[in-house]
């Protein structure tokens, strides 16, 4: 019997022949922390410890509340930089640089065969990278400081085939929640999630993030992205050192879904849970407060491309407003060079820097009781957005933009 | 410790780790007592108000989806909550209860049988839940992480492994 990506991985850091199932300790290659890093650290000394075992394999990223919205977070934001001075730990990214998600590839860490841990959910991302990457919790990374290891269980493999020419206009974004509406939040519980079919391999890398970003809603471990030519000339020159990509054999035990995307259409998650998923034409009509495209999901430079297409000479509606926020310091820059921030602020848009905004509910556009936000982000829990009497729908950048010029929830297809 | 007895809170399927501790407060509420009084804030709101010592909170399927965040997990542990019986857990959700000490026990049939209101009782020792006059088994924790467990949590696990008191 062949073993599957996941088994390799993690047979290699522990050592030995590993099977899912099993429980083993392992020492990551890379492990990223955010904003909460100053809250790790005074977990890290709690433990009587003061040197950090491997300042090299860490990476900090300010990113969550940047910059500082009020006297808390330029606290915690302060903490976070005397730790890393004193750490000497160097691969640190201060509130300039952007999404930890979009920073850490972009940087060159999400590398094939690698085990990437963060202590953040959506670290699934660098999956995308034919990475074994998954999030953990922030004692789990005070230990890792400390000691450099964690447990892991290795994940039984669920393969998710997604076949079929997408039509003009559908993107990864309505992919991966048509999924997660048929494959539910738990339906991937523990799972090793392997996004694969000519679908995929027809994707850009950004739209290969937006599956592994979101495979965790799922309830996935790991999202997953065998590494091809696309991958390899991606990482050319951004790789940080050499490595070697790891795939599942093709005999490996493991359940498999298929999905034809042939007759996609627009697709929304509704409130308040990210598999409350629909067409957009059953909500059409609903009307939009404020639309907030960006976030680690969709804030992309093809994104902007699609956003733009929609709103190029076109003004939002007076009614509803438009928050955008570039993933990261490249994608502002690329977007500025190409013009497309220009156009935003010309069709009315508030242009923000490049960190995570409102996506928890920190600030740069939290919102009212009874207000509706359209977010081409990943979560519309309740108080996602800093309240818990707002509504928040998930959709592609296409459909936010649609939905920006006409202050209600629109099918752009509508307006082609 | 090893028993723990009190009212059941029951909650339904996939509540996520932001109605349990909201995003908002993860980086301005870090004092225990006062991660106690925002518990469960956009779930339920007389709960941290009315959550007594040994009380149980009991879900359905994917109980703590959604983020990573451990402040879901020590926020319960802080409010009392001596045991959190679900159908299933988040991962990461199991993981943070684990790490934070905190019983957590996979048993859909106690899940099942459990009314909001309702005392329940837990042996940890016999993996055992009592509802009325109903008793339900549940497996044990793996033994690779049963130590962390017993120690009180990966924290003090991890000193007791360096070796420091
Ligand atoms: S953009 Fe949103 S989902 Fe992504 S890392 Fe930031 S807060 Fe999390």
């Amino acid at each position: 019997m062949g073993k599957t990506f996941a088994e390799k991985v993690l047979a290699r850091k522990a050592g030995k022949e590993v099977v899912a199932g099993e429980i083993v300790e392992v020492q990551p290659d890379v492990a990223m922390s955010h904003d909460n890093t100053a809250a790790i650290a005074k977990t890290f000394y709690s433990i009587g410890v003061d040197k950090v075992f491997n300042p090299d394999m860490h990476v900090v990223i300010l990113d969550h509340c940047v910059p500082a919205a009020n006297e808390k977070f330029a606290q915690n934001h302060k903490e976070a930089r005397e730790f890393v001075a004193k750490q000497g730990i160097k691969h640190f990214y201060d509130i300039h640089r952007g999404i930890c998600h979009q920073v850490l590839p972009e940087e060159g860490f999400a590398l094939p065969g690698e085990l990437i841990v963060g202590s953040d959910s959506h670290s699934t991302t660098y999956g995308a990278f034919g990475a074994f990457a998954t999030g953990i919790g922030r004692s789990e990374m005070a230990v890792i400081f400390a000691t450099g290891k964690i447990w892991l269980r290795v994940p039984e493999t669920m393969r998710v085939v997604i076949t079929g020419t997408l039509p003009e206009g559908i993107s990864a974004k309505d992919v991966i929640l048509y999924i997660i509406g048929k494959v539910t939040a738990d339906g991937a519980l523990y799972k090793a999630v392997e996004f694969t079919g000519p679908t995929v391999q027809g994707m850009s890398i950004a739209s290969r993030m937006v599956l592994t970003n979101m495979a965790v809603e799922m309830g996935a471990k790991i999202g997953y992205v065998e590494p091809d030519d696309k991958t390899l000339a991606w990482l050319e020159g951004r790789a940080r050192r050499p490595f070697q990509v790891v795939r599942s054999d093709p005999d490996a035990a493991m359940e498999e879904m298929v999905f034809d995307v042939s007759n996609l259409e627009p697709m929304v998650a509704c409130p308040h849970a990210v598999d409350n998923v629909k067409p957009v034409r059953e909500v059409k009509g609903v009307k939009v407060d404020q639309v907030f495209f960006g976030s680690c999901t969709n804030g992309r430079l093809e994104d902007f491309a699609e956003v733009v297409s929609v709103l190029r000479g076109k003004r939002i509606h007076p009614r509803t407003r438009m928050v955008v926020i570039p993933a990261s310091q490249q994608v502002l820059k690329e977007a500025l060079a190409a013009g497309y921030i220009a156009e935003l602020v010309e069709a009315g848009a508030v242009i923000v820097n490049p960190g995570c905004g409102p996506c928890m509910g920190n600030h740069e556009g939290i919102m009212a009781p009874g207000e509706v936000t359209l977010s081409t982000s990943n979560r519309n829990f309740k108080g996602r957005f800093g309240c818990k009497e707002a509504e928040i729908y998930l959709a592609s950048p296409r459909t936010a933009a649609a939905t920006a010029l006409t202050g209600t929830i629109t099918d752009f297809r509508d307006l082609m | 410790m090893s028993t723990i007895r009190g009212r059941a809170w029951k909650y339904g399927d996939d509540v996520n780790t932001d109605v349990i501790f909201p995003g908002k407060y993860t980086y301005t509420v870090t004092d225990p007592a006062e991660m106690a009084t925002v518990a469960m804030e956009d779930l339920d709101p007389r709960f941290a108000k009315e959550v007594k010592p040994g009380d149980v909170v009991v879900g359905g399927k994917n109980f703590g989806c959604g983020s990573s965040r451990e402040q879901a997990a020590f926020c319960l542990k802080y409010a009392g909550v001596g045991a959190v019986i679900a159908k299933s857990f988040s991962r990461l959700y199991f993981r943070n209860c684990i790490n934070a000490g905190l019983p957590v026990i996979q048993c859909p049939e106690a899940v099942e049988a459990i009314e909001d209101g309702q005392t329940v009782e837990i042996d940890l020792t016999a993996g055992r839940v009592l509802v009325g006059s109903h008793s339900f088994s549940f497996p044990p924790l793996p033994p690779e992480v049963i130590g962390i467990f017993e120690a009180g949590g990966l924290i003090p696990f991890t000193r007791k492994r360096l070796g420091i008191e």
